[in-house]
């Protein structure tokens, strides 16, 4: 018991290690004073909190109007690469599910490799094809670099799905005459709709929070709000309305979170009473 | 199965084609690019000049050796770190019931839903020269200078390769921990952290405590059975969670970009600075490809590590059979 006793003070003391950061980043956007970054004056009296980033940030002012922009590029950037790595993952997780031929080996090879690679990697080799092949860096290259990364992610959350697929449904469906599309569309895709939509979030989470890739494609004057934020240097005026704006995001997501938790729930509770 | 229109050759090449393709051209051409252009040499206009072998020849200045080292020592010492601290965690989440289970889960992996370079900020400002954790930091170098500093020149070498001491007499006076190697390794265990509870976690849930029991029963001493039954028994989690905190690391380049100043530059780091800022292609490609060798080295480990393992559990199973086969079918006939 005594050893349990010391497992659980390590994990008190790692959630505290955890959280001490995020309640800091809540913290700061109420900070007043943007420039020393401190909640006391000069006398060393508390200053107490302002709203003013949040109302900064809700009307749009022009000192934020860069930071906002690079939101917005980040949501398009993250919403599209969603939207491709997911057609792309869920043929791709078809056809390694479906043939197990050498083929297939490769595929495989390729798609686990950038799982294993270091961000870093990623980004420095795709600077050098855009290098080699003389493409300008810009939107269209920030986006086929978040695809790359991606699609890995995608594919392994749908096979992991397809591992209880029960292969049968589709053979009944083709003696049954339905064509390769309609089986496609009518039966294959709603069982795998779950794994698309759980690697669809996953995908999107990575998109919205890359930095290390897009510093790389991103070429000059084109920012994602990750590559902004590390882009503001030391004594930047506006650090407070940064965390007023990953606050908001953190109460998006936790809502969005919590939603989905009680949806998986509301969809439990009839299972469980049968 | 022959009349089924999707298991044909021309099927399977159709439904392949979109990722194979895509990840061809977006990953594979381009780290044969990468390892081409490390047989180039470079041009002042920041360009790629002809094939030569100087990049490879121009790599033995004194700085890059010790940079690759740096980078692999600090991934160990985070490894070290975030694996000593994971343990404990995953061995005290799995001994909650199930509801309390989900929820401490939950709660390690909720901090990363906000953005990562934002938590690095936060990191940043509490690491100011005015907050309180510079007076810890030097307290604990303090500390540490008062328990190491008497020892021999060589233990103090070893202490300073096992991460636990730095180079050289250090300055209590000026030194801060923003700017510092230390700094660099806090905030990446912080990040890599829930990636290494996560799998030992899963591997511990599995675990059968009721061995620890019985240990225990046996006159086993509470560390005893804790080393030689727990951590065999998690040893899967403990390999990736190894290689899920040990990779990223090696690839880290924002945090020491953030908060290790000019004293802490790893290899990510130096390869940002040639390929983005002095245009020279050429040694970006090299550094690339020795962090590529770094990361595969360990990953090859683990892979024969899980091989034998494998051919191992397969002897043991075969071994078994043959008894069971020798003793007429067991007890069941």
């Amino acid at each position: 018991m005594k050893r349990s006793m010391f497992s659980v003070a390590v994990l008190g003391f790692v959630l505290a290690f955890l959280y001490v950061p995020i309640l800091l980043v809540v913290a700061y956007g109420f900070i007043p004073n943007g420039i020393s970054m401190s909640f006391f004056d000069a006398n060393g009296d508390f200053a107490g909190f302002t709203g003013k980033w949040y109302a900064q940030i809700f009307s749009g002012h022009y000192s934020v109007r860069a930071l906002l922009n690079s939101f917005w590029l980040s949501l398009t950037i993250a919403g599209l690469s969603t939207v491709v790595s997911c057609v792309i993952g869920t043929t791709s997780a078809l056809a390694l599910h479906r043939w197990k031929g050498r083929l297939q080996s490769l595929h495989h090879a390729l798609v686990y490799t950038p799982l294993i690679m270091p961000d870093i990697l990623i980004g420095i080799s795709l600077l050098m094809l855009f290098v080699a092949c003389r493409v300008d860096c810009g939107f269209w290259t920030i986006l086929a670099a978040h695809v790359t990364f991606c699609v890995s992610y995608v594919v392994m959350t749908i096979l992991a799905r397809l591992q209880d697929f029960d292969d049968r449904i589709v053979e009944a469906a083709f003696d049954l005459g339905a064509g390769p599309w309609y089986t496609f569309f009518k039966v294959e895709l709603p069982i795998l709709l779950p794994g698309i939509v759980a690697g669809g979030l996953l995908a999107f989470t990575l998109s919205i929070d890359d930095v290390v890739i897009t510093s790389f494609v991103n070429g000059a004057g084109t920012n994602t709000f990750p590559t902004y934020v590390s882009s503001m240097t030391k004594h930047s005026k506006n650090l407070p309305s940064v965390f007023a704006l990953s606050t908001l995001m953190l109460i998006f997501t936790c809502v969005l979170v919590g939603f989905s938790k009680l949806l998986t729930m509301r969809s439990q509770v009839p299972q469980r009473r049968r | 199965m022959n009349d089924n229109p999707l298991r044909t050759r021309k099927a399977e090449w159709l439904v392949t084609a979109p990722s194979f393709v895509w990840l061809a051209v977006f990953f594979a051409v381009p780290a044969v690019i990468v390892l081409a252009f490390t047989f180039h040499g470079h041009d002042a206009s920041g360009g790629v000049g002809d094939w030569s072998l100087s990049t490879w020849r121009e790599l033995v200045d004194p700085d890059y050796p010790a940079i690759v080292w740096n980078t692999i020592r600090i991934s160990f010492e985070v490894t070290l770190w975030s694996i000593l601290l994971a343990v404990p965690c995953a061995y005290a989440i799995a001994r909650m019931n199930k509801r309390w289970r989900t929820v401490v889960a939950g709660s390690i992996m909720l901090p990363f839903w906000t953005s990562f370079v934002v938590r690095v900020f936060a990191w940043k400002t509490m690491l100011h020269p005015d907050g309180w954790l510079q007076a810890c930091y030097i307290t604990f170098l303090r500390v540490r200078e008062w328990l190491f500093g008497w020892l021999p020149a060589a233990l103090q070498q070893a202490l300073v390769w096992a991460g636990l001491a730095s180079e050289g007499r250090v300055d209590v006076a000026t030194s801060t921990i923003l700017d510092s190697e230390s700094a660099v390794v806090l905030v990446s265990v912080y990040t890599f952290l829930p990636f290494a509870i996560m799998p030992l976690y899963t591997a511990a849930e599995k675990f059968d405590f009721s061995l620890l029991e019985a240990a225990r029963d046996l006159g086993a001493k509470n560390f005893y059975a804790f080393r030689k039954i727990f951590l065999p028994g998690i040893r899967q989690g403990l390999v990736s969670a190894v290689l899920m905190v040990f990779i990223p690391a090696i690839g880290s380049y924002v945090i020491p970009q953030m908060l290790g100043g000019t004293e802490c530059v790893l290899i990510g780091n130096k390869i940002f600075m040639r390929a983005i800022q002095n245009r020279n292609i050429p040694h970006a490609s090299a550094l690339a490809t020795l962090m590529a060798v770094s990361v595969l080295i360990p990953i090859g480990i683990a892979v024969w590590w899980k091989k034998r393992q494998d051919a191992r559990g397969r002897k043991r199973l075969e071994e078994q059979t043959a008894r069971l086969v020798m003793t007429g079918g067991g007890r069941a006939g």
